[in-house]
Order: structure tokens, then sequence, then C-alpha cells
């Protein structure tokens, strides 16, 4: 196999996978169910992570493979973000196979569009180049302004997508003119070469203008406050299975932009980015958790929650090169798990029509459906990050590199807001254990949990309990998964 | 003799005079030797066939955005195939394959196919028929 083919082998999956569903939806005729479509992108999504992890064993061999002009990288830490992204992908698919069940959901363009978004992402992981980086941050966010828009003849799903299509597409211009000014200060586009062109640019103001950009277009993407307004009112309207799944992978992948971006690409520039990160993390933290204090819709509640989580993963920005890319993969992963989900009971418990949405209906949730209550309990303490959860770890990883490197006063700010964070979650978790009120539980109608989506729950749950108990395991991965930047020289539109 | 590099701007203003001449022609000759029936509806300004007078918040049916999204797509497919073939011929010095370019193309192609097949099947290049599934 050709090195151009071995480097985008999960993508390559995924396309595939995803196209046979496109032309297989139609064929099916209308009144008939989706679910073999639904089982054959999980097949996809499985193959992917398999792919992923036949490209870690010849990493391993062989080193860093670097194919199609040096734009894709393949290296660990692009490998454990393929992984991160397929085992996000398949829980989410797994976790709603039935939830998009009915003939008016459109299930199989669904299945595809989750395929495909997931093929941004992991292309925006391996990309060394930012104009790649592009191309991927717009097929991942294309796919999922149309999945935020699901559930459709809703005025909040209509809201949701609408909102987050044209501030996402606003972001995106900002990250593309960076692009475009780093290209002007360094005469590259790629992270290797940017490196070495900051070396000797004329225009230093430029390109830290260029870093700005960049982070404003990203730091929208992942939620971070200023740039987080939108996460709110996309994540109510949208279905919650797509909400786990956007408030984690599309995120995991613009951190891995980030990180190779601000450490291999303008490792010149770390004094003035940092003082940016320091700010949008101590601004996110701040802002996601005292705007969480006052929801009482749990969606919009746990959207405050992952603009906060961001803004703590932010936090791990400001270690070492190495501390960052560990307690940044290891925070990413955890979220993921958790987040999940949280998100996965919530679709489970309410269905596609979202009857119970606010606390009060959650109230004395705990007679009706202890199981359900029990898990969502588990992943909300792992959210506060109570130990022997994923989210302990997280934290814990994230602050000491801070620390380790003398932002302690981020740190004490960052545990500070964790204080902050215990109440409304436990707001939520008191109302799912308290006596239910004379109505709140009589409307959640029981529904059955099929058997994939209990796969799902279970694999979260396990995830997340996992990462807790045991952390080494994943710790060993993300440590050595520093990118390093490679040396191949782009190759530059030949010039008279 | 070194000629300035302006005069390689020739052919281009050539081209330009053809198509002014060709298109200012055509009007002018069906100015000249056509028939007019002046009708309320011709005499309006042109507006893609919508009433260009009149209140902005009319409901027009889907089909419009469907076609007009249609015609964007393969508008923008077509840009992409001409600089590939404009250079075809030396694709291969530059890639360093002899077929590559054209494989990169078939693929390319194939998932444009790909559409149009979902497209055809889910019924919306079909306006007649009120019970096909472009129920987008």
């Amino acid at each position: 196999m050709s090195t151009n083919l071995l480097a985008l082998l999960p993508e390559l999956v995924l396309t595939i996978t995803g196209v046979l569903v496109m032309v297989l939806e139609p064929v099916i005729p209308a009144g008939k169910s989706r679910k073999p479509l639904g089982w054959l992108a999980i097949l996809g999504s499985l193959l992917s992570g398999l792919a992923a992890f036949y490209q870690l064993q010849i990493v391993n061999a062989q080193g860093t493979l670097t194919a199609f002009y040096s734009t894709i990288q393949i290296d660990p830490f692009s490998i454990f973000f393929h992984l991160l992204i397929a085992a996000v992908v398949l829980v989410t698919l797994l976790g709603s196979l039935d939830y998009f069940e009915s003939p008016i959901t459109h299930a199989g363009e669904y299945f595809a569009l989750v395929l495909f978004g997931a093929v941004g992402m992991m292309f925006m992981t391996s990309s060394v180049e930012l104009l790649m980086v592009f191309i991927g941050l717009e097929i991942s966010s294309i796919s999922t302004y149309i999945l935020a828009g699901f559930r459709k003849g809703r005025a909040t799903a209509s809201e949701s997508s609408i909102k987050y299509f044209l501030l996402g597409s606003f972001a995106t211009a900002f990250f593309l003119y960076g692009v475009a000014l780093i290209y002007g200060a360094t005469g590259s586009t790629s992270i290797g070469p940017i490196a070495a062109g900051l070396a000797i640019t004329r225009t230093p103001t430029m390109a830290i203008l260029a870093v700005a950009m960049v982070l404003i277009g990203l730091g929208f993407k992942v939620s971070a406050a200023p740039f987080h307004v939108w996460t709110p009112d996309v994540y109510q309207g949208a279905p919650a299975p797509v909400v786990g799944l956007m408030s984690t992978a599309p995120k995991a992948a613009a951190f891995a932009v980030l990180l190779r971006f601000l450490f291999n690409g303008t490792p010149m520039l770390h004094g003035h980015w940092i003082l940016l990160i320091e700010i949008l993390a101590v601004a996110s933290m701040c802002l996601g958790n005292l705007g969480a204090l006052k929801q009482h819709d749990v969606k919009r509640l746990l959207a405050y929650s992952s603009i906060a989580h961001a803004g703590y993963l932010l936090v791990a920005f400001t270690g070492t090169h190495q501390n960052a890319v560990a307690g940044a993969c290891f925070y990413t992963a955890t979220y993921a798990a958790m987040n999940v989900g949280a998100f996965l009971v919530l679709s489970q418990l309410s269905g596609f029509s979202e009857r119970i949405r606010s606390i009060e209906d959650f109230t004395g949730l705990a007679l009706k459906r202890p199981g359900m209550s029990a898990l969502l309990g588990f992943f909300l303490l792992s959210l506060i990050g109570i130990p022997f959860t994923g989210g302990f770890f997280g934290k814990f990883y994230v602050f000491s590199g801070a620390l380790q490197n003398g932002h302690v006063w981020l740190g004490i700010v960052g545990l500070a807001n964790s204080g902050v964070a215990c109440f409304y979650y436990l707001r939520l978790l008191a109302a799912i254990y308290s006596r239910p009120t004379s109505d709140s539980v009589a409307y959640i109608p029981v529904r059955k949990v099929t058997a994939p989506a209990a796969v799902a729950l279970a694999a979260t749950a396990l995830a997340t309990l996992g990462l807790g108990i045991l952390p080494n395991k994943l710790v060993h991965l993300v440590e050595r998964a520093t990118p390093t930047t490679t040396a191949a020289v782009a190759v530059q539109p030949t010039q008279q | 003799m070194q000629t300035h590099y302006i005069w390689q701007y020739i052919p281009l203003v050539l081209q330009i005079l053809v198509a002014l001449a060709m298109a200012g022609g055509m009007v002018a000759a069906s100015f000249f030797i056509g028939k007019h029936k002046r009708t309320k509806v011709k005499l309006g300004a042109y507006e893609c066939g919508m009433d260009p007078v009149g209140d902005a918040r009319g409901r027009f049916s889907v089909k419009f955005y469907m076609v007009a999204m249609l015609f964007i797509l393969f508008d923008v497919e077509a840009v992409f195939i001409m600089p590939w073939a404009v250079i075809y011929r030396q694709l291969h010095t530059i890639t360093g394959q002899r077929l590559f370019g054209f494989w990169e193309m078939v693929v390319y192609l194939g998932f444009v196919a790909v559409g149009l097949f979902y497209v055809w099947k889910k019924g919306i290049l079909d306006w007649t028929n009120t019970s096909s599934r472009g129920d987008l």
C-alpha cells in the first residue's frame, strides 16, 4: 500500500462507508427501517478505529509517516486523536441507533453525516498544513451544522442550526484570515516552515495578529469564552446524541490543531500567545461556571459546563510542551467519555421529542429510573472531578502541569471554579434523588433501553471509571504523543 | 527584439472586442429584425421569474431552492474540472506519476456522481410527481 493511502486509511474507511450509506439510503423504500444503515456506519467507525490502530503499529515500527507532499503527518499524537474520534463516533452511533427510528427523522442522512463529520475531524488532527486543517475544519463543521438542526420542525432546532452555521462561518473566516496573515509573515502555511519562517520574519506584529486570529477561530470551535455565546442555544436545540458528539469530538480536533499550531508552529511567540490563552482560560472557566448556576434547562446547564471544561483544558496549554500535550490529551479523553455518557443518558431518558428538559422535570427521577439516574449521577460526579472518576485525574494533570510551570494563580482560579461547579451539578443530582413533586415523575415515559444503547452507556461509564482508577495506561500513551516538527519543507508553488 | 510585456495582452483585448461585438450584435440584430410586442410582463424588470414588485415575504416553492443549490454544486464542479483539463498533459511531470492526476479526477467525479444519484433517487429532479420523496 502506498504511503499516501496508508496515511489516510481511517479517513478513507469512513468516507467509503459514508458514501455507501448515502447511496443505499434512497434505495431503501420510504417506510422501511434505517437500522441496517446504522449498523453499516457502526461497522465503518469500528474499522476506522482498527485502521488507526494499524497505523500505530506501523508508526511504532518505522517512525512518523508523512504523506501528500508533507501536508499529512501520522504520529502517535494524530493517532491518539483518530482513536478518540473513532471511539466517540462509535459510541454515538450505537446510542442513537434507535433514537432516530422514525420515518420523519432522516436517519440514513444522520448516519452518513456523522461519518463525514468524523472524516473532517480526523483530517484536522493529522494535517500539518493550515489550509488542509481548514478543509478538515469545514468538512466537520458543515456536517455538524446540519446535524444540529435534525429535530426538524421545532423552532429551537432551526435556531440551533442557523445560529451555529452563521456564527461558525464567521469564526472560520477569522481562522482563514489568520492563515493568510501567517503566510504573509512567514511565507508558508505549513507548521514546520512557519516555525522556521518566524525566526527570520521582518513582520513579527503581523505574525502575532495571525496567531490571535487563529486563536479566535479555534476558540469559537472549542466554545471558549468570550466566543462561547452560541453554545447554550445550539446545544439546547440540537438532538441529545448529536450534542454528545459535537461537544467532544470536534473540540478534541480543534484542541489538537491548537496544540500543534502553538507549540510546533509558533513556539517563538510563546510569550505572546500564553497571555491570550490565560485570558481565554480564566474567562471560560468563570463565565461557564457562573452562567451554569442560573440554568433550568439541563442541556443548557451542560452547555455552560462544556464552556467551563474548555477553560480547564486551556489551562493545560500553560504547561511545558510535553505536559500540555499529555494533560490536554488526557482531559479530552476523559471529557469525551463522561460528556458523551451524560448526553446518552439524556437521549435515552427523553427520546427524540425531548419532553423532559428542565431540572424540575428530573425531580424524583431516581424512583422511576434508578439505573439511569445512577449512571447520570456518576457522569455528573465525574464532571465535578470527584476521585475515582476520570474527571478527577483529568483536572489533576491539567492543574499540576500549570503549577509546575509557575502558573500558580491560574491553578487557584481553576480550583475555585471547580468548587463553584459543584453547586450546579449537585443541584441536578439532588433533584434526581429528591422526593418527586406531584406530577414531575408521572410524565416521564419509561423508554426501554435497547441493547446497542446499553452497550454504548456501559462503554462510556467503564471508560470514565477506568480512567479514574487506572489512569496510568492512558498517561503512558499520551506522554509519548508529543508531536515533533517535521523538517520537511512543504512544496512551494514555483514562482518565476 | 524585446517587446514590452503589455503586447502579450493583445489576444485578450481581441477576445474582449469579439465578445462585445457578438453580444452587442445579437442584441442589436434582434432589436432591428425582431417583432416587438410590448406586454406588461416583458417590460417589467427581470427578476428570475418572480414578481419584482410586491411583498418580499411571499412564499414560493422549496423546489426553487433545490434547483438553485444543485446548480451551484454542479457549477462549482465544472469550475474545478476546467483548470485540471487545461494542465492535464503536464500533470504527470508535476505529480511524478503517469496516471495520478487522472485517477484523482475519477475519484472526484465519482463523488459528484454519487451526489447526483442521491439527488435523483430522492426525487428532487422530479417536479411533477407529488408523491416523490423530495421532502428534504
